[in-house]
């Protein structure tokens, strides 16, 4: 066991991992993250905590991560390159480990100027890879990324993302390779929606045994409307949404769109869990905590396991 | 080249509003070929402050001279003379010549009338493009000759990022995504092996002042005092 997170022990079991996601608050509200966690608590295995998503204010990552410890959850602690030094990033990795904090998401995050401070001075210190790198170092070697020995090394379970819709396409499965090489245990990926496209991309990942060395899990979003599938398909960099998804949604009827969306995700889900080099599916109900539940019943991923 | 551009008017302006008598120094380098410090856009500068000043019953007094270039003392010493009759100096140079001519009268509030921004190609008269960062330490050799310090929006070493679009930068469909170039360049050239490792983290070497001293020269024992 590198961590013993509830994660870890999950996947090493070999069961179908399950994660959810929960965005902080933009103020200090802990209700509202004790009210999201509730949906969430026993409908997942660990919970990605998002770090200032898109460039927006929130309650910080770790902060919000300990509220869900509290309330019994396992948190999955996300950290991005743009906010903080590699002196800081090294301070929070110990303090959130030191409070019980698991699992963590390395990420580059979205630039700066796609939030509410869109001239904040990006700082970019370390890139992502080179953050799950760095986490290893710390947890396998005991030591900070200077050298300097660790009094008390954090066992934190490394994840990291990977986007299979990003150009070049060629080159993703080798930006993976360059992450599992890095260090990182899990991989949670983009928002899928372009099943061939995903397909392709996790045989090239088993072609390079890259699954064999990393767990994969498939990020997953349902479509809560029309609009939503439009914006995620214009809007959003790097998520592709085909026609055929809108046309379907668009083919639902009045009032039944969010019914159809989450049908969808769960065909994907059952299709995920027939696919090689699939350990599991990253759930990212949007602002959409409380549908959880039923989502997860849906899919077919309850009860969660209990690994001791 | 260096390139710069003039400040808002009314910045500079407001900047010196109490001065009577000011001199405008131009720089005939980088400024001038980037139209925004020479000779010419001195002459236009102090054109619009003595029509503001008077318009604004606060007359001054104009100066204007322009040196091939401020950044080094062999131009700045026919400003000697001069300067001494002047309440205040506005510099057109990048922000490297305001602050030597600043260093070499002490004594005269110096003001920039341009905002430096960056080191940058010249892809057609007015058109500059930022190409270098000086982070001093280059990775050109192995990135295709195109810089992600300076032209991925991130600075990745190890991209690119899950928001390339189509060749573009998530921050706008106007602005390349570096790795994506990159990834052509190197493909094209049948190179990609060479950024198929892994990069550490860097260590930057731009986070204090440098000085910069060539083999076989060396900085005289004592600095000239002026």
């Amino acid at each position: 066991m590198k961590s013993g997170s509830n994660l870890e022990k999950v996947l090493k079991a070999g069961h179908f991992a399950f994660t959810g996601e929960l965005g902080p608050p933009r103020g200090c509200d802990v209700e509202e993250v004790r009210e999201k966690a509730q949906h969430l608590k026993g409908n997942v295995d660990s919970v990605n905590i998002t770090d200032n998503q898109t460039a927006m204010v929130r309650m910080s990552s770790w902060a919000a991560s300990l509220i869900l410890l509290q309330e019994g959850l396992e948190p999955n602690f996300q950290m991005v390159c743009r906010d903080r030094n590699r002196l800081a990033m090294q301070a929070d990795i110990l303090g959130a480990y030191a409070h019980g904090i698991k699992n963590m998401l390395c990420l580059s995050g979205d630039h700066q100027m796609f939030g509410d401070h869109p001239l904040a001075k990006g700082v970019f210190d370390i890139d992502s890879i080179q953050l799950i790198n760095m986490v290893k170092i710390m947890r396998d070697e005991g030591k900070f990324l200077s050298g300097a020995d660790l009094h008390g090394t954090p066992k934190m379970f490394i994840g990291a993302a990977s986007n299979p819709f990003a150009d070049p396409f060629e080159w993703r499965v080798h930006r993976l390779a360059k992450k599992v090489n890095a260090g990182c245990d899990f991989i949670q990926t983009q928002c899928i929606y372009n099943m061939e496209k995903f397909r392709e991309f996790i045989k090239q990942a088993n072609d390079m045994g890259l699954t064999e060395k990393t767990y994969i899990l498939a990020g997953v979003t349902p479509m809560k409307s029309v609009g939503m599938a439009k914006y995620m398909k214009s809007k959003v960099p790097g998520i592709e949404v085909p026609d055929e998804i809108i046309k379907r949604l668009q083919g639902a009827g009045k009032g039944k769109v969010a019914d159809e969306g989450i049908k969808f995700a769960c065909e994907q889900v059952e299709e995920f869990k027939e696919m090689k080099g699939v350990h599991g599916v990253h759930m990212m109900a949007i602002e959409w905590e409380h549908m959880v539940p039923e989502i997860a019943e849906r899919a077919k991923v309850l009860p969660r396991p209990v690994v001791d | 080249m260096i390139v710069a551009k003039r400040k808002p008017f009314e910045e500079i302006k407001e900047m010196i509003k109490d001065y009577k008598k000011v001199l405008n120094v131009g720089c005939g380098t980088c400024v001038a070929v980037c139209l925004a410090g020479g000779e010419k856009e001195v002459a236009v500068l102090n054109a619009e402050i003595d029509m503001a000043r008077k318009l604004d019953n606060n007359p001054v007094e104009l100066g204007a001279q322009t040196v091939e270039r401020q950044c080094d003392h062999e131009y700045l010493e026919e400003l000697d003379d001069i300067v001494g009759d002047y309440d205040a100096i506005i510099s057109m140079a990048c922000g490297v010549g305001i602050q030597f001519l600043a260093e070499r009268f002490p004594d005269i509030p110096v003001y920039p009338g341009v905002d430096t921004t960056g080191m940058s190609a010249n892809q057609a008269v007015g058109w500059y493009e930022e190409r270098c960062r000086s982070c001093g330490q280059c990775v050109l050799g192995m990135t295709a000759a195109i810089c992600p310090v300076t032209m991925c929006a991130k600075g990745l070493y190890n991209g690119p990022c899950g928001g390339t679009n189509q060749g573009s930068c998530e921050i706008a469909m106007d602005q390349d995504c570096a790795w994506f170039r990159i990834y052509e360049r190197l493909e094209r050239q049948g190179r990609l092996k060479e950024i198929i490792e892994y990069t550490p983290p860097v260590e930057w070497n731009d986070q204090v002042p440098r000085t910069l001293i060539q083999p076989g020269y060396k900085k005289p024992e004592k600095a000239k005092e002026s």
